[in-house]
């Protein structure tokens, strides 16, 4: 019997291992850049279905509304233009969490059950358990969890897990008017986005590729670019995501390091403890020491 | 409490211990987390089309109760309705958002005038507005309605009369929409589905 509905695969901070029998399906999702048209229906499913209404902004000259991501706004559409070749391209790409194989955030992640990576790929954040810290900021490869500063919890994109959950697809995916965002199990979304790159390499891009970084393990949010070779130029798309050396030096070395230390300190102590035994006083010492307090309460009595 | 010294060294030292190794990792937290209740769960699905544009998207209207004699129901969520043969599930970013719309304070849920020379907008009731539209539209028929052209022949026009009819109607009111106002003589006649 599971005491979930969906198995975990890593939990933040936590020791106890978690149930690996049963096998679940990897899911994923693909948008696909080349067949987004930037209408950010996504981005008003997302605020509706997880009951988050970010500030009315202002208008920056520009179609990004809002301009980066927040504790109340999950994704956001970034448009970036783009002149090579003699031509102006608008490329479009709905940002988000990637939820990554390899979670750096959760790797980061010190409070107990906070992060949860589940058996199907999804990467989800338990404000309950959060305490704030902003590891998970620094953790993450692609710049994703935002803290809040109504409630000090780091909130980002959950793929939906409620809906998942109960084999809906995410609601940004449901919405998608163009088909630009597919949901499926992970190899479906490979099959999938094959065809599309066919498709774009035959309608002249030569450098069409799915995007799914290997750096982090892969990702259940892929993309189809058809630019694979520069995914740079899609509002700062990290080429070769991995997760910060400053988490891998405290998580992998300095942690590892500092139990030691704690260990060798109790050891020691026992060691201590045993050879040399407790710090023996003598009598002859306590009745000097009782002596000395006698006389100072006297003096003190005066 | 009584504690001597040594006692309080101890119980100290202890305590610094154990949480040492809790912050290192070694607390024996069990594994277990949950995702967040599927919010929809035994909620009241209504279907409905989308009231914006002339796509008429068909979408599922979630509100809470079961519409027993007691209970209120309030309107929790919407999104697109996947057998709709328009949609097929999918939304643009105003039907998306349609609950906020539905909910909005400035929605207007009445009928309200502005009387000639008034800058106020006054509200009155479905009757009171049928009433006075109903007796507009006489007034201004008797006094445009042209029954022959110049040529004597019959035409039966009504010229000064337009009608802008909603998109989202089913074969049958389109049916009787059209009817009632040829009838009338009204010939600029038109539909949402051509914005």
């Amino acid at each position: 019997m599971a005491l979930q509905s969906l198995d975990i695969k890593q939990r933040s901070a936590t020791t106890t291992p978690s149930t690996q029998v049963r096998q679940t399906v990897e899911i994923a999702k693909l948008i696909d850049v080349s067949a987004c048209i930037g209408c950010k229906a996504c981005q008003v499913a997302c605020s509706e279905w997880n009951d988050i209404r970010d500030e009315v902004g202002n208008c920056h000259g520009v179609y990004d509304n809002p301009m980066d991501l927040s504790a109340k706004s999950w994704t956001v559409m970034r448009y970036t233009e783009v002149e090579q070749n003699n031509k102006l391209e608008w490329l479009i790409r709905k940002d988000g969490c990637m939820h990554c194989a390899d979670p750096g955030c959760l790797k980061a992640c010190p409070a107990p059950g906070a992060i949860i990576q589940y058996a199907n790929g999804i990467v989800d954040f338990h404000q309950e358990n959060c305490i704030g810290c902003g590891y998970c900021v620094t953790g993450c490869p692609f710049n994703v969890p935002r803290i809040s500063k109504e409630d000090s919890k780091a909130y980002k994109c959950s793929l939906c897990s409620d809906r998942v959950a109960v084999n809906q697809a995410p609601a940004c995916v449901k919405s998608c008017p163009t088909g630009a965002i597919q949901f499926g199990s992970k190899e479906d979304m490979k099959d999938y986005a094959a065809k599309r790159v066919a498709d774009l390499k035959e309608r002249g891009y030569d450098q069409a590729g799915l995007y799914d970084p290997q750096g982090v393990g892969g990702t259940h949010v892929m993309y189809v670019l058809h630019h694979a070779d520069k995914p740079d130029l899609y509002a700062g798309l990290p080429a070769n995501p991995s997760i910060s050396p400053l988490v891998s030096l405290w998580k992998g070395f300095a942690k590892p390091l500092a139990t030691l230390a704690l260990a060798g300190v109790a050891l020691g102590s026992l060691f201590h403890y045993v050879t040399k035994g407790p710090n023996e006083v003598s009598k002859e010492i306590e009745d000097e020491i009782e002596r000395e307090d006698a006389l100072a309460n006297k003096e003190e009595a005066k | 409490m009584n504690m001597n010294r040594r006692q309080f060294f101890k119980v100290c030292s202890a305590g610094l211990t154990g949480s040492s190794i809790a912050v290192m990792g070694f607390s024996p937290t069990a594994a277990l987390a949950e995702v967040r209740t599927f919010k929809l769960a035994r909620a009241t699905e209504t279907r409905n089309i989308c009231p914006y544009c002339s796509v008429s998207c068909g979408v599922l209207i979630y509100s809470t109760g079961d519409k027993s004699k007691n209970s209120q129901s309030e309107i929790i969520h919407i999104e697109g309705d996947p057998d709709n043969p328009v949609n097929r599930g999918t939304l643009c970013p105003k039907g998306a958002g349609l609950r906020d719309m539905i909910q909005s304070k400035d929605r207007l849920k009445w009928p309200e005038v502005r009387e000639a020379g008034s800058s106020e907008w006054k509200r009155i009731s479905w009757n009171e507005a049928l009433d006075r539209i109903a007796k507009h539209m006489k007034a201004d028929r008797d006094a445009n309605f042209i029954a022959q052209n110049a040529d004597g022949l019959t035409v039966n026009r009504w010229p000064t009369m337009g009608a802008l009819v909603s998109s989202a109607s089913s074969n049958e009111a389109g049916y009787l929409t059209v009817k009632t106002l040829r009838g009338l003589g009204v010939t600029a006649l038109d539909t949402q589905a051509r914005i």
